[in-house]
């Protein structure tokens, strides 16, 4: 079965060919990052603009690349939510539209499940049951993960998720939107040593996490040491780095030692993160479970997890018509695939 | 052969065919429920009038200004039938659909754009078509463009919004007002019947919005200067 997959719930536009025998055969992708820059962030409904431009010349890239013809399809998945409403609109008409005029059916895709699912695109790919580490701009969280549907959610950020901490004292230190990877690539070169910042609800004795105060922690070293050095930008950089790792390594390990399940699967841009690859990687080596990744162009936003995640839902599959989308939709609603 | 075409610019729905007694068109008032609505109603025309999609030539739509949502909902919706099918589509002012509607031959058509603004534009009917007056723009009510002499019907949900300052601002220009009228697919499909005739159609993935409002947020730089 073949499925066409669309994503354009925030600031990337993404279309995927996934076929359930031969895997992914073509994904093609806009990201709208640079045309956000000059706001310093998401502007919903210039995003919405770039969207209906774009997702047509993405699908018949994407279609070109795979060498199959829009009839070959057999059913079109679409993200329906969480996102952007304006946004998941463009998508979310597109694919209905589509689906309608050819006959085939739709799949309405949880945006958080695509992530979720992703590391399975990856070679090799874990086996169920899994604990997932969700990390990205939007969300923290962690999951058990016993099958397409079965999640049960162990613990979340209460306040900022961790790649909007990146992102958000990447501007504190003057590194431009979104400064989250410029920061990454910053503290590669600094001494995490010199500034010691707090780790917080390290110790909270359950999963939940918090990024808030970190960001608050940098906001007053960078009044403290200001005006900053390209020296004491790195060390901060490093120092922020290594919090938000060690408390990520940390809730991740209690999380598998709590299911007793032994695979860890990591979902979401914060998992390209490098210094957050190498620590798990160890910690992995050392206590003896197996860590899993997305590809590393699939840790974004993309169509390829939601055609694939479509495809792992092709019994819900519903008549192209009617379609509305949700803004807010809790990942836990989903209903399970036998 | 059959032509489509489909309006989501306001709280309507307005869906349009061709067929052989003419144009067939027909409105709904939903709201925001386009989503919801479009191809269900769009499967209801068609089998209505004896039409399948593949039947289908070419696609008109409003394409603005107008609800941004809305338009967006309909484009995209364009853009997935013709891309499907491999047939062209055409875009066509609200504005000037909205002129189309009514029977007068100097019109100003003006839609509410929020904020306390307007979309507006000044036609006048001639032989071969609707000539612009003012051109297409937003604005405040009170800065409304006025088109040159007396005689002017204003139609369309701006006069409905800011009948006040709409009346203040045209003067003696105003011959009379009708607020009620809105874009519709049967006036779109219209005015884009010889538009198709002669080649002006385009491929599904260059069916594109007119939105006027285009200054949608401030950007770093102006936000410091502010």
């Amino acid at each position: 079965m073949l499925v066409l997959g669309i994503e354009s719930s925030c600031d990337e536009t993404g279309v995927a060919l996934y076929d359930t025998e031969a895997g992914l055969l073509a994904h093609h992708l806009h990201s709208q990052i640079a045309m956000h820059a000059e706001y310093g962030g998401v502007v919903p409904e210039l995003a919405s603009r770039d969207h209906i431009r774009r997702v047509l010349p993405l699908t018949q890239a994407t279609l070109d690349e795979a060498g199959r013809q829009l009839t070959d399809i057999d059913a079109i998945a679409y993200t329906a939510g969480p996102g952007l409403a304006g946004a998941l609109l463009v998508g979310a008409s597109v694919a209905n539209a589509l689906a309608f005029a050819l006959g085939k059916p739709t799949i309405a895709v949880h945006h958080l499940e695509g992530h979720l699912l992703s590391p399975l695109l990856a070679d090799p790919a874990p086996s169920f049951p899994f604990v997932a580490l969700l990390v990205s701009g939007g969300h923290t969280q962690l999951m058990a993960v016993h099958g397409v549907g079965h999640y049960e959610l162990l613990g979340e950020t209460v306040d900022d998720a961790a790649g909007e901490a990146f992102d958000k004292s990447a501007k504190l230190l003057g590194l431009g939107y979104p400064g989250g990877p410029a920061l990454s690539k910053l503290a590669d070169q600094g001494d995490a040593t010199r500034f010691k910042l707090p780790r917080p609800m390290l110790h909270s004795g359950d999963l939940e996490m918090s990024f808030s105060g970190l960001k608050t922690a940098v906001l007053n070293l960078v009044k403290e040491q200001s005006p900053l050095n390209e020296t004491t930008t790195a060390d901060i950089c490093a120092a922020f780095q290594e919090a938000i790792v060690e408390v990520l390594v940390k809730k991740s390990l209690a999380a598998l030692k709590q299911t007793g399940l032994k695979r860890l699967v990591i979902a979401g841009g914060v998992g390209a993160n490098r210094q957050l690859r190498a620590a798990l990687d160890d910690a992995a080596r050392k206590r003896r479970f197996e860590v899993f990744y997305p590809p590393l162009s699939l840790c974004t936003d993309n169509g390829a997890m939601i055609a694939h995640a479509g495809a792992k839902r092709l019994a819900f599959a519903q008549a192209a018509g009617s379609f509305s989308i949700q803004p807010r939709w809790d990942l836990a609603s989903l209903p399970a695939v036998e | 052969m059959p032509y489509l075409a489909l309006d989501t610019s306001t709280e309507h729905l307005s869906l349009a065919v061709t067929t052989p007694a003419g144009i067939v068109g027909r409105d709904w008032l939903v709201g925001q429920k386009h989503a919801e609505l479009t191809l269900p109603r769009l499967a209801e025309l068609l089998a209505e009038t004896g039409l399948v999609l593949q039947d289908i030539e070419g696609i008109a739509f409003g394409n603005g200004p107008g609800s941004f949502t809305g338009l967006r909902i309909g484009c995209g919706i364009v853009q997935g039938l013709a891309f499907a099918r491999g047939i062209s589509t055409l875009g066509i002012s609200t504005l000037e659909a909205l002129a189309q509607s009514a029977s007068a031959n100097k019109v100003i058509a003006c839609l509410d754009a929020r904020m306390n603004q307007v979309y507006v534009a000044a036609y006048v009917r001639e032989a071969d078509g609707w000539r612009e007056a003012t051109a297409p723009t937003v604005c405040d009510p009170h800065a409304l463009p006025l088109p040159e002499g007396e005689g002017w019907l204003g139609i369309g949900s701006g006069f409905a919004a800011y009948g006040a300052a709409l009346a203040e601002r045209l003067g003696t220009q105003l011959a009379g007002i009708e607020p009620e009228l809105f874009p519709r697919a049967a006036e779109i499909l219209a005015l884009a019947l010889p538009r198709f005739a002669a080649g002006q159609g385009v491929p599904a993935h260059e069916a594109t919005l007119v939105y006027l409002r285009d200054k949608v947020a401030l950007k770093t730089s102006e936000r410091v200067k502010a």
